[in-house]
């Protein structure tokens, strides 16, 4: 009853294929967009900011990358802190060789390195698809982590071995560094992501997304039907690891400030596959939704033991919280494959018949 | 039951969503957090760590109602040694107003140093970190006494060279360097490739990733083909019994394998009978013949207030928790000295530890007589620069077989100087020193 | 000229004037190539048998290690004689421990994952692997265990055995080690030729609904697969440990395994092991030869390399089944 259609009707073939065709579909992401870009920054604290919400966008931003790999072309891939990993050190690398140029500028520009190095470990599935794909990006998982470590060149010889972040500026006000208020951040992320993210919508509702899908499906039948699978492959790890490679620079400059090369470790990239799973492989909003959970939940339980004034171990929460989020990924797998993304649109369709059940 | 499902889906992620509520610190204590790691593949000397520093501040709480009769609230943090968790913890705790945060990991001590100064936190990275932070004027909130790497690699050197009969007589050996391949193990190199120069030897590196600690057999088997006289070890966590398991299965002569101060009972234990001979430093003492280590059974660990096992007391990793706590306890107690206030903040602190000045007689009062030697610090030296002695494991127990030795001021000193100019430098806009300094009370 | 000579040539220099060493790679490959085996082979039974890639193989382990060790020090402290009896009580009981996990997962995960695509099976699989994670953590604490080898009765020690030019050590607990998996093998190989159960495991492996038709219980077969690999996890606990340290950074050694079983194929008991050891003596060889010319620890992604290497070339590995796609 709440969501109905009825009485909106489109008059022109253009109308008819947007993305979002329903009034209400509209209305709420103006209503989230607004939240998003004027309550949040203004209403919330800065705990909330720094902690929750940046990193929960960067984090949405590596999984809507990889479900563009993994959901939409059904190439699994184990290589994403690598790839994350890659778009940090190149933006460092751009930034101190050429301090003048605008650090978001760098962000972006940063993406297409991570994008060739992804391209480059794409090659083998052009031959090998399934479990042995993962263990190609397992491949260049290991061997970028051995890279951050082991080429000096990348973080400028420093003798930590760790990129420290300079102060940049965005319109004068500071946007990398200790004096880069977390408000700031979290808008410049913000806009980021929701460019990024309007991109990614048009590219996987077009064309090239029908293809990606297609190749996921079965591969064989599309090659059947015209579609070129070595091109639609090779353009899936392309984009997919540009959006890991600026996710990974905004995770280094505009989150933690510094990065060690094992912050790009394997765990990074099960973590990363853990929130595609469980927002649902094929979805965009799962992937806000999983980033949501996956991270949300140890600071929500933390939280959640201090809030109820329960004696337990920082130690014991933290197992606690493995617990659950391996249970839950159970849980979900058993109740619903497809992921949170999919619970969502079973209740955007409760919404549409109720008081009937169907 | 599949609407069931969503609705509790749509809950959790609402409430999780919801987690911005934070208890603030009452007002009448002082909050010290602990940035601890129980868990992970570190928490084999995180343990014991996280035990002293928790069960020294819990005693002072417990025997005297805290430090100038304001209660601490000690909260541990589990960082699992891993950056992302340590700076979440940071996070979490910056909006209680901690009087100082001890990262107990280089590694996520290198993303606060800047922000130290910024939130008003000192750093207290006690013998790790970045060691040009000793430089007080560049470094004015991060402070890591006793003694830096690079002094600990020079007075293993001088260690070598007195067993040699001079440092000249290194000349034409081969010294190798196994390491945890991250910045903690990677520092020293350079200030170690100068010594090469310096004195002749060769220099061969063994890193070891952190992915890999249990895993060194290769590493070794390197060792035996270059043979080198000399072995040092900068490792931590799983990295030291391995190293220590793997130097006896080469039959590795085990008294020319010494280490920085590291290395745990537990580690050197696990070789069993071959690890006799094995080197470390050190700079207090090991055991709980002190007054101190009985308070804290006394009032602790008898007491059950603490998840301590009664065999770790006395053990060299717990010792150094309490030893750190202690000074964690002194900065407070100087700082309520120089404010006169009860409830000290951060930049309080900062000023306490600035002055710290622990004496003999000091240390007489608080029970840790012949427990370790004086430390004191000043605004530029926010180090010390103290020297550490040798202690060498005899099968059951560390045992000190060396008088303190002296780092090597004059190859340090110059390196530290240049190393903190080279941090300024590549962090455009690192803000002079503007804080005052005190004069040592 | 230079970098040709180092690459080509030096490092079969190095071989030929230091044998002892080369000898020494050799052993230390196999040894690492027969513990990396062995947990392939737990991968290999549960897919052959259910279609799963148990990614939880690499926590089993941990898991099955941290079980032994805490149950013989529970078994101390209750008053049992240190020695050998505890440690075999401790070994029994851990035994019938990996089975009532084989149970569990057989019910809870397994059960009402029935017929969903592969992919799903493979992410529950990771989620059984964080479960474990904090589980183990929970129960048995995070810290670092020595493992019982000497009250098992497995040997300490080392024979060192001069031979060209040198010495070459081996340890004893690594002799221990190859023995105790080729008797493995050779015990997994007579179960699935010979017995009725292996039959019937074969029978599952071919296909699930004929298997169903015959009469053959899927959840039976599922649980008794499920605690064989609980075993050879055990197994492999026990090696590993006794040769570091039971932890959990263990379980990052299973992904180890996977270049194993691309070489050897996901199906093949016979490929875990050949595998396991092209792996380990690849990996070896080329880490000491070859890994200072590019700054060492090459280890970390020499055999995932190989191993894709090998992919381009045969991607179904030395003993799998032909992949073969119909649309």
């Amino acid at each position: 009853m709440f969501y109905r259609e009825a009485g909106q009707f489109k008059t022109s073939y253009l109308a008819d294929q947007s993305v979002f065709p329903i009034l209400q579909d509209r209305i709420g992401l103006a209503l989230i967009l607004a939240v998003a870009f004027v309550l949040i920054p203004f209403g919330a604290s800065d705990f909330f900011l720094s902690v929750v919400m940046v990193p929960f966008l960067i984090f949405a931003l590596a999984a809507i990358g990889l479900n563009i790999l993994t959901g939409y072309t059904g190439l699994l891939s184990l290589g994403t802190g690598g790839f994350m990993g890659v778009g940090a050190f190149a933006c460092y690398k751009l930034t101190t060789l050429f301090p003048g140029v605008n650090i978001v500028v760098w962000i972006l520009v940063a993406g297409l390195f991570s994008s060739g190095v992804g391209l480059l470990f794409g090659l083998p599935s052009l031959r090998i698809k399934g479990f042995y794909l993962a263990v190609a990006t397992l491949a260049a998982q290991f061997f970028l982590d051995w890279c951050f470590v082991r080429v000096p060149w990348l973080v400028n010889y420093n003798v930590s071995g760790a990129i420290e972040v300079p102060t940049r500026t965005l319109l004068g006000i500071p946007v990398t560094g200790p004096n880069a208020t977390p408000q700031f951040r979290y808008l410049v992320i913000l806009s980021i992501v929701a460019l990024l993210t309007w991109f990614a919508s048009n590219l996987v509702h077009g064309r090239i997304g029908r293809s990606w899908m297609a190749v996921r499906d079965m591969d064989l039948a599309a090659e059947l039907i015209g579609i070129k699978l070595y091109r639609t492959k090779l353009l899936a790890f392309a984009v997919s690891s540009y959006y890991c490679g600026v996710a990974g620079a905004l995770m280094v400059f505009l989150w933690y400030g510094s990065a060690e090369p094992a912050v790009f470790g394997i765990d990074q990239s099960f973590l990363i596959l853990f929130m595609v799973i469980i927002g649902g492989l094929g979805s965009l909003i799962g992937s806000f939704f999983g980033a949501a959970l996956i991270y949300g939940l140890p600071i929500f339980m933390r939280s959640a033991v201090t809030a109820l004034g329960w004696d337990i171990v920082p130690s014991t929460v933290e197992h606690l919280t493995f617990m659950t989020v391996g249970g839950l990924i159970i849980f979900f797998l058993i109740i619903e494959p497809n992921g949170l993304a999919r619970l969502w649109q079973i209740g955007k369709q409760k919404m549409r018949v109720w008081p009937y059940p169907y | 039951m599949r609407l069931q499902a969503s609705i509790f889906a749509g809950i959790l992620a609402a409430a999780t969503v919801a987690a911005s509520a934070l208890p603030a610190a009452a007002q009448d204590s002082i909050y010290v957090p602990l940035f601890t790691y129980r868990t992970g593949p570190f928490s084999g000397s995180g343990i014991f760590i996280a035990e002293g520093m928790h069960d020294y501040l819990e005693m002072l709480n417990q025997r005297d109602g805290g430090i100038g009769g304001v209660k601490l609230a000690i909260e541990e943090c589990e960082t699992g040694y891993d950056t992302k968790k340590g700076l979440e913890c940071y996070e979490q705790v910056k909006n209680k107003k901690p009087v100082m945060v001890n990262p107990w990991s280089t590694g996520i001590t290198l993303p606060l140093i800047p922000r130290a100064s910024v939130d008003k936190i000192p750093v207290l990275s006690m013998a790790y970190g970045l060691s040009a932070s000793a430089i007080g004027d560049t470094f004015p909130w991060i402070f890591n006494p006793p003694a830096t790497y690079w002094d600990g690699l020079s007075m293993i050197l001088t260690y070598i060279g007195n067993k040699e009969g001079g440092l000249d007589k290194l000349k034409g050996k081969t010294l190798g360097y196994i390491y945890l391949d991250a910045g903690f193990g990677k520092e020293p190199i350079p200030l170690f490739e100068q010594f090469a120069k310096d004195y002749g030897f060769t220099l061969k590196l063994y890193p070891v990733a952190a992915t890999e600690m249990q895993n060194q057999t290769s590493q070794w088997l390197n060792v035996r083909r270059d043979r080198p006289n000399y072995m040092v070890l900068y490792g931590w966590g799983a990295l030291n019994p391995t190293a220590i398991k793997e130097a006896a299965k080469i039959n590795y002569p085990m008294d020319k394998f010494i280490s920085i101060w590291w290395p745990s009972e537990d580690d050197a234990r696990s070789a069993g009978a071959a690890a006799k001979g094995f080197k470390e430093l050190n700079w207090h003492a090991v055991g709980a013949n002190f007054p101190v280590m009985q308070d804290i059974k006394k009032y602790v660990v008898d007491k059950s207030l603490t998840q301590t096992d009664k065999a770790h007391l006395g053990e060299v990793l717990y010792n150094r928790g309490v030893y750190n706590s202690m000074l964690i306890a002194e900065a407070i107690r100087n700082a309520q000295k120089i404010t006169g206030k009860k409830v000290v903040t951060g930049e309080d602190v900062r000023r306490g530890l600035e002055t710290l000045d622990v004496d003999k007689a000091r240390l007489k009062e608080i029970g840790m007589d012949g427990f370790t030697d004086p430390v004191k610090l000043t605004c530029a030296d926010h180090n010390g620069h103290f020297p550490a002695f040798m202690q060498e494991w005899d099968g059951t127990k560390w045992v000190k077989i060396s008088e303190p030795i002296k780092p090597m001021e004059d190859k340090v000193g110059p390196l530290l100087t240049a190393a903190a100019k080279e941090y300024v430098e590549k962090n455009s806009g690192w803000p002079k020193r503007t804080e005052a300094c005190d004069k040592s009370s | 000229m230079d970098i040709l000579y180092k690459v080509f040539i030096d490092p079969f220099v190095q071989m030929g004037t230091a044998p002892d060493l080369l000898v020494q790679t050799l052993w230390d490959g196999l040894v690492a190539g027969v513990l990396y085996s062995l947990i392939a082979l737990g991968f290999v039974l549960i897919f052959k048998a259910s279609g799963v890639f148990n990614f939880a193989q690499g926590i089993m382990v941990v898991f099955a290690a941290l079980a032994l060790v805490g149950l013989y020090d529970t078994l101390r402290r209750w008053g049992v004689p240190a020695g050998a009896l505890a440690a075999y009580l401790a070994l029994a009981v851990t035994i019938t421990v990996m089975l009532a996990l084989a149970f569990i997962i057989e019910r809870v995960m397994l059960r009402p994952l029935v017929n969903q695509p592969d992919i799903i099976l493979f992410m529950a699989t990771f989620g059984l692997t964080y479960f474990l994670i904090g589980f183990g953590e929970l129960v048995f604490g995070g810290d670092p265990k020595v493992m019982i080898a000497e009250q098992l009765g497995l040997p300490r020690g080392a024979i060192d055995i001069k031979m060209a030019g040198g010495f070459v050590t081996m340890q004893k607990i690594d002799i221990a080690a190859v023995i105790i998996v080729s008797l493995m093998v050779a015990a997994l190989s007579f179960l699935f030729q010979r017995t009725r159960i292996g039959r019937a495991l074969r029978a599952v492996a071919d296909s699930h609904k004929a298997a169903l038709s015959v009469g053959i219980s899927l959840e039976h077969i599922w649980v008794v697969v499920w605690f064989a690999a609980g075993i050879v996890a055990l197994a492999t606990g026990i090696m590993w440990g006794a040769r570091s340290e039971v932890s959990f950074s263990l379980q990052i050694i299973a992904l180890k395994a996977l270049p194993v079983l691309i070489l050897g194929g996901f199906t093949s008991i016979p490929g875990a092991i050949v595998g396991g050891l092209i792996i380990g003596i690849g990996e070896k060889l080329g880490e000491f030869y070859w890994g200072p010319l590019l700054g060492s620890g090459i280890e970390s992604w020499l055999a995932y390399v190989i191993a894709l290497v090998f992919l381009l070339f045969r991607p179904q590995g030395l003993f799998g089944e032909k992949i073969i796609e119909r649309i």
